[in-house]
């Protein structure tokens, strides 16, 4: 049995149960697990995926709440209605919160987010026209056309359906083009934003994605929980609901599907006991979970930070590798230009961090179909040279030209688009994904599905043309039969070629190579020219930062050579061989 | 409104900056040097409080044995590390003596202390050195082990220290609030402002410690330490400055500061077992006014909140903290254009 055959049994056992003699108050618990595995998955997608985190997700669910509240208890409009508005505003507030915090680092959402959940619970509870904090009374059930939704057991359909479809949704984008640009960002597992920046993706764009989809989940539990009770009140909006939310996220595993549901059931179910045996213990009464809450928190992130979903899914069948459809039709490929054609001209380009000029009015050209090194001893400048030129440093001064386009001021996503792509001095992979999803971040560019595609399920044909695009870059590069390892299993070896094959991916005009023999061993090192050499034989275009000397001379057709962020000379590798300038700047040389 | 009213408002809202201030500089010294995003700043502050209230009642302060089950907890994960690397049984007993017996003292004296109902300067002391023990056990229990971890997950570890403190504080402080008396009864009118003594005791010990702070920074060799620490964690390892004793020397510093911070403000303020956290965080507004690094800026910020308080709450009393919540909006929008790009590097 397959893991996805498994979870479609699960979800049909989970959709029947409320026909079955179940007693109630096992489905009133469910229904309780499922509104708020809706809110996790949300945290699964931000926090898991994403690295970022956001404490306020209780106040979405309170926005959904009271929306659906107030439009159908004063206004007197339908519960759909409601959801529709409830969806808007929350829409609305998490692009704001988003647009003003994604941004910076990490750590300023949840703090935002935190704020927000305050500001709102107090705002609530003291509004006249939201019932101040008795809140809203005499919500209608929700009905489709004659059938209501009243009761236990029939809200249960809605609840669960709408779970069980947000995971569908859920488990899709993340594996898909925007779900893969998601999936490298979390720094927090030594993403970021550079890579997917070079490859073409706005980084920004999908961690607000993210966010308002986690938030738009929220809601519509808010929405489900409100025509439940029948009422609203501002006490399950409050910023303890909005921690709780992030444990069970935590407890369950932070990262999966499956965890958002673990941690929902443990949570809900352990707080029942808690509450009735904590009392007992300490005498009086309050919110004395909290602090067994607390306490296992820390533990969990000590000791199971991937939370306990992974320990349980050891005993499920392993999740098999999609395979590959190599007969769906190729992408569309950019023109490129004629061999000789002008591709890229540096002018004069410039790089100073404060009173250091790290980059000295730096010029240099290179043809279509050239190979060209640029070398130069250790702190000349190299690398930041190749930062300035990919668009991941600002210039100081100059111009960069690519294909006749000025590039210079914009950023690496720009820059990825003219037709350059790039590969990292110290390797950019992400870990947990295999071989071939990272070489498939790098075809970003050349397709097209967004997020709602991709949750829908109507990106399948593109994403066959994706994989199958993906392979054969593999394949080019010699790695074909690792395609569905994790990359971060491979050594530094074929890690570099990997990188070499998702900025092929991409399909350049230009590539650049920053140090990619560096810290390779002997072998590899030869592989790695082997698939340079024949990548020249294609008549590709090259600009290489190499410490190297053997490696560049026998792979180049032209050198420039840097030394403390100055042009010392330019010429062919026997030229740069004989030249005494050069051996002063590697060896050292008497004045 | 007239110039009088304004003025006293401003007066408040400065009494009230003061304390923010406190908690902000707190926060601002705790992430510079840990990276730790200290959510339960707060419960120091309410910890302070209330175990002078205790102590005023004659009654032995449940943080005791809050100090009492920190220090224990401490020493039993240091002997299971000692344990596992093996270390030589000497140098365990001493470390263990050293680290155990400073909190069971305090802990022992304010025991012995509290049903004699001794002068108010002694409870003050006693209350200070109760919470401030609290402080580096904390560090050492909670987040010692993850000191390497990402700010994402020292975050959530701090919001599960903040629920398992307030839930605590619960147990042994109960749902009722406590006010302590001022430490100065006198009154002073100068216009129509009316100082108390207490209001004066607020500035001058803000001033006073932020002065202090001041000076251990740029005059001592452990204040360099620390700042070396929280410029570049490895480099200050490499150059000897140990990354746990810093953390725990801001950890002592910040619950030093919390407890002062919840004396200073329960003469004025009714004070219940989670108060801390509200106060806690309008101090992170304040210092996310400053990018959470500088403290200058966040002293300006908590002036800033403390007045935005208390005008908003003449105008629109119920909406005090939305408008004090929602500030943290602008800020972020602001920052947003002073320190854009701040990922990765």
């Amino acid at each position: 049995m397959t893991r996805t055959s498994l979870s479609i049994a699960a979800a049909v056992v989970l959709l029947v149960l409320p026909f079955a003699p179940v007693p109630d108050f096992w489905i009133t618990q469910l229904n309780y697990i499922g509104l708020f595995s809706l809110v996790v998955l949300g945290l699964v997608l931000l926090t898991g995926v994403g690295g970022l985190t956001s404490f306020g997700q209780a106040a979405f669910a309170g926005v959904g709440a009271y929306a659906t509240g107030y439009l159908t208890t004063v206004l007197g409009l339908s519960p759909w209605l409601g959801l529709v508005a409830g969806l808007a505003v929350t829409g609305v507030l998490a692009l704001v919160i988003g647009a003003l915090t994604l941004r910076m680092s990490g750590h300023y959402l949840p703090l935002a987010t935190i704020c927000w959940c305050l500001a709102l619970y107090y705002l609530v509870g003291n509004l006249e026209a939201l019932g101040k904090y008795d809140g809203l009374l005499g919500l209608p059930a929700l009905t489709i056309g004659e059938f209501s939704f009243q009761g236990e057991r029939r809200i249960y359909l809605l609840i669960w359906g709408a779970a069980l479809l947000a995971a569908l949704g859920v488990t899709r984008l993340l594996d898909s083009r925007p779900g893969r640009v998601m999936r490298a960002l979390n720094t927090n597992r030594g993403g970021g934003a550079t890579m997917p920046e070079a490859m073409g993706a706005s980084t920004f764009r999908y961690k607000l994605v993210m966010f308002v989809i986690a938030a738009l989940l929220a809601s519509v539990s808010g929405w489900l929980y409100a025509h439940m009770q029948r009422s609203v009140n501002p006490s399950p909006f409050g910023i303890k609901f909005g921690i709780e939310y992030l444990f069970m996220a935590v407890l369950g595993g932070i990262g999966t599907v499956g965890g958002a549901f673990t941690g929902a059931a443990l949570v809900k179910l352990a707080e029942d006991q808690l509450k009735v045996w904590l009392p007992l213990v300490f005498g009086g009464s309050g919110n004395y979970e909290i602090i067994v809450f607390g306490i296992v928190l820390v533990l969990v992130l000590r000791f199971a930070p991937d939370g306990l979903w992974p320990l349980m899914a050891r005993w499920l069948p392993a999740r098999g590798a999609r395979a590959v459809d190599e007969n769906a039709p190729p992408l569309g490929s950019r023109s490129h230009p004629e061999r000789g054609a002008a591709l890229l001209d540096v002018r004069k380009i410039r790089k100073q961090f404060g009173g250091l000029v790290a980059v000295n009015d730096i010029s240099f050209a290179i043809r279509a179909g050239d190979i060209v090194g640029l070398i130069g001893p250790n702190g000349a400048g190299k690398s930041t040279t190749f930062n300035l030129v990919s668009g991941v440093l600002p210039l100081t001064s100059g111009e960069v030209e690519l294909l006749g386009q000025r590039v210079d001021g914009r950023g690496s996503r720009d820059i990825a688009r003219a037709g350059l792509s790039r590969t990292f001095q110290h390797v950019k992979l992400v870990p947990d994904m295999t071989v071939l999803e990272n070489v498939a971040l790098g075809i970003y560019l050349r397709t097209k599905s967004g997020t709602l595609r991709a949750m829908l399920g109507l990106n399948a044909a593109e994403e066959a043309q994706a994989r199958a695009e993906a392979l054969r870059q593999l394949r080019r590069i010699g790695l074909a039969e690792h395609a569905h390892e994790l990359a971060g299993n491979l050594a530094l070896g074929p890690q570099r070629l990997v990188e070499i094959a998702r900025a092929l991916a991409s399909d350049p005009s230009l590539l650049l190579l920053d140090e990619p023999a560096a810290g390779l061993r002997h072998k590899e090192k030869e592989a790695l020219a082997e698939v340079l050499k024949q990548l020249k034989a294609e008549g590709l275009s090259l600009l290489l930062v190499e410490h190297d000397m053997d490696f560049v001379m026998k792979l180049t057709d032209r050198i420039v050579v840097m030394e403390f962020g100055r042009w010392l000379m330019e010429g062919t590798p026997a030229e740069v061989q004989a030249s005494p300038a050069v051996r002063a700047a590697y060896l050292g040389a008497d004045e | 409104m007239d110039l009088t009213i304004a003025a006293i408002l401003g007066l408040d809202g400065l009494t009230n900056g003061a304390i923010y201030a406190l908690v902000a500089l707190a926060l601002v010294l705790v992430f510079s040097v840990t990276r730790i995003i200290f959510i339960p700043q707060g419960e120091f502050v309410a910890f302070g409080a209330l175990t002078l209230a205790s102590l005023q009642m004659g009654k032995v302060p449940g943080t005791v044995w809050l100090l009492v089950m920190l220090a224990v907890a401490g020493a039993v994960l240091d002997l299971v590390r000692a344990a596992r690397e093996r270390q030589a049984f000497g140098r365990i007993a001493r470390r263990q003596l050293g680290a155990l017996i400073g909190p069971l003292l305090i802990a022992a004296c304010t025991h012995w202390l509290a049903p004699q109902q001794p002068p108010l300067l002694v409870q003050v002391l006693a209350t200070l050195a109760v919470v401030t023990a609290m402080g580096p056990l904390l560090y050492r229990v909670a987040y010692r082990a993850l000191s390497g971890a990402s700010v994402l997950t020292l975050l959530i570890v701090s919001v599960g220290v903040h629920f398992a403190l307030t839930g605590i504080g619960l147990v042994f402080f109960g749902a009722e609030g406590y006010r302590t008396p001022a430490f100065w009864e006198a009154r002073f009118d100068v216009g129509p402002l009316s100082f108390t003594g207490q209001t004066l005791i607020i500035f001058g010990a803000s001033v006073a410690l932020i002065a202090a702070l001041f000076v251990f920074f740029e005059r001592t060799l452990t204040g360099k330490a620390l700042r070396a620490t929280s410029v570049n964690r490895t480099g200050a390892r490499l150059m000897g400055i140990s990354g746990d004793a810093a953390g725990a020397m801001s950890f002592t510093m910040a619950a030093f500061i919390g407890a002062l911070s919840g004396l200073l403000i329960s003469p004025s303020t009714t004070i219940y077992y989670d108060t801390g956290f509200l106060i806690g965080l309008k101090g992170f507004v304040a210092a996310v006014f400053g990018g959470l690094a500088s403290f200058p800026m966040a002293l300006g910020g908590a002036i800033g909140v403390g007045l935005i308080e208390s005008f908003g709450s003449f105008y629109a009393s119920a909406f005090k903290e939305v408008i004090v919540f929602t500030v943290i909006l602008p800020i972020l929008l602001w920052r947003s254009f002073v320190d854009p790009h701040h990922e990765e590097h």
